[in-house]
């Protein structure tokens, strides 16, 4: 058993009550709320004669079922300007604050919550949606839940819970130019599994996490659930603290050094004890790109489609089913496949750095005939940011289409979507069948600098022949500056 | 504020579709056998079924894409298995998307528990919030438990949630189930709302004690 980790810390602070079932009743700090797993949840009050226990912890946005060409209300599509109607007056019913569109904070719900302060060292956040474990890239417990859960937050503002294990995934070493957040996080589920983490929660440390940008380590914990991890987390620092600092909710003042005291208590001890512990090096990594139809069968940019004998045997008939829905030999490269979709956006890959980082990439070159590329911002203020540094026209003039934002065509319930059989480079965070909106459409997920690569080859392309070809270096130093400058 | 914690019924939607109220002893009926590992969410229930209000036409979109790719040979689509109220799985059946909608599908479809060899941690909180008891066995067992299924698929299996063991004729399989979840659901107590809205003075005193609550 954990002892003396963030993750104990944390759950003792919030524990309310043990209940009678074994479980432990868990106060939620934080509740995100959006249009898709709510509007059940607040029928079930309705039904139940129950309020909203804390509003004033509750925040709402719109983002999975906005389009992301005109968003001008009302919507095209009348399913989806239904539920954005019920969760306008679900909000308005409860006293619940809602980010909606044109309000200049409307964005992804993962996005916009670390943007404005909302997220911070120490809490428990909690939204019906699996990719919540991005918060705990500030050093919070946070976690997915389905609209049951919902409802008992809303109601009680707290969760009956199951203590997880704790497993420290240790990263030694730096990522190298052209090796990002996104391919460390790939090559953590490709060797642990998408199981591997069931049943615990995954806390990222060592020399490269510590040397990542608060938006790496979002992109990390993103996907922490697509390694089986209910929740992934990072030890609060110095760069923790410096995101948070003048954002709109985070503490100011007097408040603020006292904030700064306890959050940096709350980082796990040097003798902490986890339930186990894996070790990696960032400094062997290439670019990562999926293959197959689950998150774990990610190859380097550089590497052949795994044969079955090289597989453990477990993994063999998924395997052969990827083989057969991507259309993909074993022992074909990856490199040079070609692609018919590019996607940069979602709450994976869709924030400054990563649109910074695909513009290094676009800025100069074309995309290629006959591909569709378009980039999505994560949020209001992303493209707000974004166009003020003119990546939206550095894109339009590389052939890319620049949008509003919103979750797009990760999961593809707006219009944005795959036809057919296409094969998107996705910066996304799943490539599971049909996921992007056609039941047989491919998914190869990649960083966002990777994609930028396929859009303008046309194909799978490795990000450091292109980042080579200009002299441009994507190391860490460099992914911060304007690209104007 | 909640005034009391004690709730009145079930809504009429939720008893009318059918959906198990109070305690949960055992499940009994047929077995569909759904094989492979990884089953995720996406493919329970594809997103563009998401765009809805209710859960209440889940039943019929389950496995849509993976039954239309199929025509008709999908195990939910063979009319042997029209009715059936368990569900064989394999490993993490359920991974990916939190979405409630994909055990609310399989409920809709007729199922009142699901076997596998393992789950994914948000699937199975929300099964149990809904009275979905998911239990496990051993690889090698699960697959003698799906070949005997696939062998008589018109026998009715008897899921005993409480002594975790799945018969069928002769045969008994010991199965696992947490002893959280088997109290949850044996005593009537899966819907947390109630134990929770139980608790709140003890609520308050956790605001109380939280610095970011308190101006740190």
């Amino acid at each position: 058993m954990s002892a003396g980790t963030l993750y104990d810390k944390v759950w003792d602070l919030h524990r309310v009550a043990e209940l009678p079932g074994g479980s432990t009743q868990l106060f939620i700090g934080l509740h995100l709320i959006h249009e898709v797993t709510s509007p059940q949840a607040f029928a079930a009050l309705r039904d139940l004669g129950l309020g909203v226990r804390h509003p004033e912890r509750t925040v709402a946005t719109v983002d999975h079922i906005v389009p992301t060409t005109s968003q001008a209300r009302p919507f095209a599509d009348p399913l989806a300007e239904e539920m954005l109607v019920n969760l306008e007056r679900n909000c308005a019913a409860h006293a619940i604050p809602l980010y909606g569109l044109g309000s200049g904070r409307q964005g992804i719900v993962h996005v916009i919550a670390p943007e404005l302060g909302l997220t911070q060292p120490g809490m428990t956040v909690a939204c019906g949606d699996s990719h919540t474990s991005t918060h705990g890239a500030f050093g919070a417990i946070a976690f997915g839940i389905g609209t049951s859960q919902v409802r008992d937050v809303l109601a009680t503002q707290s969760l009956a819970l199951n203590k997880l294990r704790v497993r420290r995934i240790w990263v030694d070493g730096a990522l190298p130019s052209g090796v990002y957040a996104k391919d460390l996080i790939l090559h953590v589920i490709r060797v642990l599994g998408v199981k591997g983490g069931v049943g615990h929660a995954y806390e990222f440390a060592g020399p490269a996490v510590a040397a990542l940008s608060m938006e790496e380590r979002m992109t990390l914990c993103n996907m922490a659930i697509e390694g089986g991890a209910r929740c992934g987390y990072v030890n609060p620092d110095a760069t923790t603290f410096a995101y948070l600092e003048g954002r709109p909710m985070a503490p100011s003042g007097a408040a603020w050094e006292r904030a700064v005291a306890w959050w940096s208590s709350l980082a796990s001890d040097a003798d902490a004890s986890y339930d186990d512990e894996v070790r990696f090096d960032a400094s062997t990594l290439s670019p990562t790109v999926t293959w197959g139809i689950t998150p774990a069968q990610g190859i380097g940019v550089d590497e052949a489609v795994p044969t079955p004998e090289q597989l453990d045997p477990q993994e063999r008939p998924i395997a052969e089913e990827a083989y057969r829905y991507m259309n993909l030999s074993p022992g074909a490269a990856i490199a040079g496949l070609p692609v018919d979709v590019c996607f940069i956006g979602s709450c994976t890959n869709g924030r400054l750095s990563d649109l910074r980082a695909a513009a290094l990439v676009a800025r100069g070159r074309h995309v290629a005939a006959g591909i569709r590329a378009f980039v999505v911002p994560g949020s209001e203020q992303v493209a707000r940011a974004a166009e003020a540094e003119g990546l939206d026209q550095l894109f339009r003039e590389a052939g890319f289409e620049w949008r509003e934002p919103g979750c797009s065509m990760c999961l593809a319930m707006n219009p944005d979507r795959l036809e057919g059989r296409q094969i998107s480079a996705s910066s996304s965070n799943r490539n599971f069948k049909g996921r992007q909106g056609s039941a047989s459409g491919r998914t190869l997920l990649m960083s966002p600098a990777m994609v930028a690569a396929a859009a303008v080859r046309g194909h799978v392309t490795d990000v450091r022949e292109l980042l080579a070809e200009t002299g441009r270096s994507a190391s860490a130093a460099s992914r911060q500056p304007s690209l104007t400058a | 504020m909640i005034a009391s914690p004690s709730l009145p019924p079930l809504t009429d939607a939720v008893t009318a579709s059918g959906f198990p109220i109070g305690p949960i002893p055992s499940v009994e009926g047929r077995a569909v056998v759904l094989a492979g590992d990884d089953i995720d969410t996406d493919r329970i229930i594809p997103a563009r079924f998401l765009k809805c209000v209710t859960f209440e036409g889940l039943g019929e979109q389950v496995f849509a894409d993976d039954r239309s790719e199929l025509g008709g040979s999908h195990p939910f689509d063979r009319p042997e298995h029209s009715g059936a109220r368990l569900l064989l799985v394999n490993r993490n059946f359920g991974c990916g998307s939190s979405r409630e909608h994909a055990p609310q599908a399989l409920m809709r479809w007729g199922l009142r528990a699901v076997i596998g060899e393992s789950f994914a941690e948000i699937f199975h909180g929300n099964g149990l919030a809904l009275g979905l008891p998911c239990l496990t066995s051993g690889h090698e067992q699960m697959l003698a438990i799906q070949a005997h299924a696939n062998a008589h698929p018109t026998a009715s299996f008897l899921l005993d949630v409480q002594a975790a063991e799945l018969r069928c004729g002769d045969q008994v399989w010991a199965l696992e189930l947490a002893p959280g979840p088997r109290q949850m659901l044996t005593t009537g107590q899966w819907d947390a709302t109630g134990q929770l809205l139980a608790n709140d003075d003890a609520l308050v005193a956790t605001v109380a004690r939280l610095p970011y609550l308190n101006g740190f």
